[in-house]
């Protein structure tokens, strides 16, 4: 028990010599400055929703300036608690980089204290279009209501039983949104189609919004949609019983290729090339982006291995024209 | 529109999803009730049923082989029950406290395997529904109890196994003696040690086939802490049961159809805000139990750890 | 050297530092893990140390981390010594936050401490019913503590969400379609002063000062005494004329009130208003639970909690900070956090076991035992 004791003593003070005089980081020296990016998010970058929305764009935009020696991505996910992620946010920008991205409308309150520390620093928070009158912050938001829209007339348009169902988590924020955008694509096409919603309280029960899918089958829907990550299970659902789903946020395509119909994508990479420009120049906030069907930040995309009859696809086209010269309002 | 709740289909509707849904609380519940009765309480069992999960989904994507990957979830199950048992009965650790940290570990754990070894969110071939033929086509009563998955109905199964061997056994007799007066029982003969392993291990195991039965059966997909709570609320299920598995059974129906019916009240516009309606089931189960004003003891050695006075 | 380590004051420091020890094998294990992740376990553990202690902003950090883990501890310490379980850390703390910021939110013509001081009432009284209704299900309604917590915690949650969401709104998101589920900021007069440029904030005092007087309470009043008495043998205090049934309430219901104090002090101190994201942990980051483990570390005594929630909190502060530096997935932060309360939670058994062995040799050092009346025969209370 004593030797037990002594190596653990030892292994104490190893740790402290350890930690006191470690190697100091040794850097290649880089033949240009990279854009240096740190993102917070509050889920999985794997979540096929919200935050893998943000984490795919920034992918992209990487892929576009030529790979991570110019573009450098540092991320902090599965980041809900909002202290930790206050932490965090503070964390990255004392160590200089270029943007601090807080992708989560939790966020806000942290950003709007830690913006002004960091004036060199700029910062970017969404989805909201609050910048607190700051010159470092530019907000980001998405019409989700538009794809809501679209989503839903096309929706409408293919449902048999006239009978629709929506998943989703809490009645706030982007999911409402695209709820309610739903909601009225769908009455715009038929007015007397019955869209059932169901709230089910939790980003994360993946169970709970399966049964949700569940139910609303058997209330007679045959179309289904829902946002946010737990909506996997309902998918599943409709898989299971043949009922078609649109997806929101991320292209949900590859979860069930044979009744996913069509995804409003968030291609957050629209604005973050504009934000990531005017950095670039010497602006460091103090402008709001929304990304919709006009500016290309959201995309439907459509399954292509679901055959849309044509004038179904006609219909999306003109509804999609339409919310893009204002002759549609979504909400 | 309170009307609508009391039409066939919407009760046939809260049945079955009520039944589907109290599957995974069963299997925890019945294992955690084995490991409570000889004394043991595990507040892990969200961390052994999503390492199940996790392990079920990864074998069956990759072999399709769904026997195997119930197999596996049951082996992930039993390793960490062999953990928990270690630090139960060998370290005496505080259990309630214990648990806590393997649900953590758990957690972790599970969500790393899967980011490194699956990458992204998929759905899987899980267990189909198996209809039994004749029954299976009668109105309503058919769809309720005769068109479910197999880990459904083996769920089901286990309640009179495990009512069974508890009660009629000399296993049973051994662990409800060790629960309930272990030093007696050790003089008697009986190695408490012995029998808390088998409970813990066996618990362990059942928690595995709650997680698979998530990830391969009902939902068909594995997501990070895709469990949310469960665990928890098959712990607390043990309680309500009295200890016994009929009556873990009957807390398992009651908090998954009054969760069902939340679900159709929201689907059929009832106007109950939508966080009003999720609480349900939870101020529902705290109701029932304060209303049935149960007499019953819990096992008197739980939570306690056993050592031999040498 | 022997005798070095059978000295009684060393030995002593062991048994304290045993959680220490306990959570660096811990650490071994995490390591191998990171190998596993293709992290360097070196680097990663020194970022966790300079995340925890590097710097003075780090080591504030910590601090602000560990205020409402100490003051969880605290309502722990005396609950675990009534031999009741609270494992309703988490709802409790919501309420109390749901209360206080309600009392910033609407008082706003008041003086600035008077509101603090009364929003910190608030969060007591909020997590003081939170935790005494299962208090009182369980001693009148033998309805058990467990099954009522886990129920609480759930409902807590769907309270914020409804709440946040409806009649707490900050007005200004409900006029915007985003709708945050959010309340207003609170005043600035309103909020904890801080130790610039730091986080750290009065919280952290407020906290210190209440650990001296649960201890007071519970070992220089009758009340302790008696919430202790029930905890060790409630027949016996029912004998002795102790209502027992009370004490249990008691137990569960002061055990909220600090749960419901850190979560008011969460607000006042760190956020400044109450933000939501429809779970329990995304507000209280755990310390619901982490609170329980910290009071363990600190042998559920109030005052060794304040050591053990600062190395806990450091551990924690520190582990999201190695994920920063060494980009590995924050599961490994939660995987680390689960082995560490693991095998703290088992190295009891040492302190267990060396504690009887000293006792034992001190037995034989002393001359021919005499009984001794006023020493109690006391068993190990394995709480």
């Amino acid at each position: 028990m004593k030797n037990t004791v002594r190596l653990f003593v030892l292994f104490v003070l190893l740790a402290l010599v350890v930690g006191a005089c470690g190697a100091p980081a040794t850097e290649a020296p880089a033949m240009e400055e990279p854009f240096r990016v740190a993102v917070v998010m509050p889920s999985a970058i794997n979540d096929l929703a919200f935050s893998q929305s943000m984490y795919d764009a920034l992918l992209r935009i990487q892929e576009d300036m030529g790979g991570s020696e110019n573009f450098e991505i540092v991320y902090s996910e599965n980041m809900f608690v909002v202290d930790d992620a206050s932490a965090a946010l503070r964390d990255y920008a004392s160590q200089g980089f270029d943007l601090v991205i807080g992708h989560g409308s939790q966020y806000g309150s942290s950003l709007q204290e830690i913006a002004p520390d960091f004036p060199e620093t700029s910062f970017a928070w969404g989805t909201t279009v609050d910048t607190f009158g700051l010159p470092n912050v530019f907000a980001y938001e998405a019409a989700s209501d538009q794809g809501g829209y679209v989503n839903g007339v096309i929706a409408a348009s293919l449902s048999e039983s006239n009978t629709m169902g929506v998943v989703g988590p809490i009645e706030t924020g982007d999911a409402k949104l695209y709820v309610d955008g739903f909601v009225a694509g769908a009455k715009a096409t038929k007015p007397d189609i019955q869209v059932n919603v169901n709230y089910i309280g939790s980003f994360s029960d993946v169970a709970l919004a399966s049964e949700a899918a569940n139910t609303h089958v058997s209330a007679g829907a045959d179309v289904l949609t829902g946002t946010a990550q737990m909506v996997v299970g309902a998918i599943g659902v409709a898989e299971e019983n043949n009922v078609l789903w649109f997806g929101t946020q991320s292209n949900q395509t590859s979860l069930a290729p044979s009744i996913v119909v069509a995804s409003q994508v968030y291609h957050w990479e629209v604005v973050l090339a504009e934000i990531i420009e005017l950095i670039n120049a010497g602006t460091l906030g103090g402008q709001s982006f929304v990304i919709d069907l006009a500016n290309g930040g959201e995309m439907i995309e459509f399954n292509p291995d679901y055959a849309v009859p044509a004038e179904v696809q006609a219909l999306a086209d003109t509804t999609i024209q339409g919310i893009i010269d204002g002759s549609i309002a979504t909400k | 529109m309170i009307s609508d709740l009391f039409s066939v289909t919407v009760l046939v509707g809260i049945l079955a999803s009520g039944i589907r849904l109290a599957t995974p609380y069963l299997y925890a519940a019945i294992g955690e009730t084995f490991g409570q009765r000889s004394g043991v309480l595990n507040l892990g069992v969200e961390g052994q049923m999503l390492l199940g999960a996790f392990a079920a989904f990864y074998v069956a994507r990759t072999t399709g082989n769904l026997g195997l990957a119930v197999l596996v979830a049951m082996l992930v199950g039993a390793i960490m029950g062999l953990a928990m048992a270690f630090v139960t009965v060998n370290l005496h650790a505080q259990q309630g406290i214990s648990g806590i940290g393997f649900y953590l570990f758990g957690l972790g754990l599970s969500d790393l395997l899967f980011q490194k070894m699956l990458g992204t969110v998929e759905t899987v071939r899980g267990f189909p529904k198996i209809h039994i033929p004749v029954l299976s086509d009668i109105p309503g009563l058919g769809e309720i109890f005769f068109s479910q998955n197999l880990l459904v109905y083996a769920a089901y199964l286990l309640v009179p196994i495990a009512w069974f061997v508890l009660n009629k056994t000399t296993l049973g007799l051994k662990i409800r003696s060790v629960g309930e007066n272990p030093e007696a029982a050790d003089s008697l003969g009986v190695s408490v040690a012995g029998i808390r392993y088998f409970t813990i291990v066996l618990a362990g195991t059942l928690s595995g086939i709650a997680g698979a039965s998530l990830s391969i059966a009902l939902l068909n997909v594995f997501q990070q802490n895709m469990t949310s709570g469960l665990g928890f609320i098959a712990v607390a299920l043990v309680y309500f049961g009295g200890w016994r598995p009929w009556g873990v059974l009957g807390g398992a129906l009651l908090f998954s159809m009054v969760n069902s019916l939340q679900l159709w009240i929201q689907v059929l516009g009832i106007p109950i805000p939508s966080d009003i309606a999720v609480m349900m089931p939870y101020v529902l189960t705290i109701l029932v139990l304060v209303a049935t004003v149960s007499r019953v003891r819990g096992p008197s050695a739980l939570t306690k750890p056993f050592e031999r006075e040498d | 050297m022997k005798n070095f380590f059978q000295n009684e004051f060393i030995s002593r420091l062991i048994d304290a530092l045993l959680p220490v020890f306990a959570t660096l094998a811990a650490l071994g294990v995490g390591a191998v893990m990171l190998l596993f992740l293709k992290a360097n376990p070196v680097e990663a553990y020194r970022a966790l140390w300079v995340g925890a202690f590097g710097s003075t902003n780090a080591f504030a950090e910590t601090l602000v981390k560990a205020t409402p883990l100490l003051l969880v501890a605290l309502g722990i310490c005396i609950s675990f010594r009534g031999d009741v379980i609270n494992i309703g850390g988490e709802g409790q703390m919501i309420v109390g936050a749901i209360l206080a910021t309600w009392v910033g939110l609407t008082f706003t013509g008041l003086p600035g401490w008077l509101v603090i001081v009364l929003a910190m009432l608030a969060g007591f009284i909020g997590g003081g019913i939170w935790g005494g209704i299962p208090g009182f299900l369980k001693a009148y309604f033998n309805v058990n503590e467990i099954l009522s917590t886990v129920m609480m915690n759930a409902i807590a949650v769907q309270f914020m969400n409804f709440m946040l969401r409806g009649p707490m709104i900050d007005p200004s998101q409900a006029l915007l379609a985003s709708k945050i589920p959010q309340t207003a900021r609170l005043l600035e007069a309103f909020r904890l002063p801080r130790w610039t440029p730091t986080r750290l904030h009065l919280g952290a005092l407020i906290a210190v000062v209440l650990a001296v007087l649960v201890y007071i309470l519970l070992w220089r009043t009758t009340l302790g005494y008696r919430i202790r008495a029930v905890g060790q043998n409630p027949n016996a205090s029912r004998y002795a004329g102790i209502n027992v049934k009370r004490h249990v309430v008691l137990a569960l219901l002061l055990s909220g009130a600090f749960a419901g104090m850190a979560g008011a002090v969460q607000v006042y101190g760190v956020n400044y208003r109450m933000i939501t994201d429809g779970s329990a942990s995304g507000f209280t980051g755990s310390a619901g639970f982490n609170g329980i483990v910290a009071a363990l570390f600190g042998q559920l005594h109030p005052i060794w909690s304040i050591p053990a929630s600062i190395l806990f909190g450091a551990l924690l502060v520190g582990a999201n900070s190695m994920q920063r530096v060494v980009q590995i997935p924050s599961a490994l932060v939660t995987a680390l956090n689960g082995l560490v309360v693991v095998f703290v939670v088992s190295s009891e058994i040492w302190r267990r076991r060396r504690q009887r062995r000293r006792l034992a040799a001190a037995k034989e050092d002393d001359s021919p035992p005499r009984p001794d009346p006023d020493t109690p025969v006391k068993t190990e209370v394995s709480a």
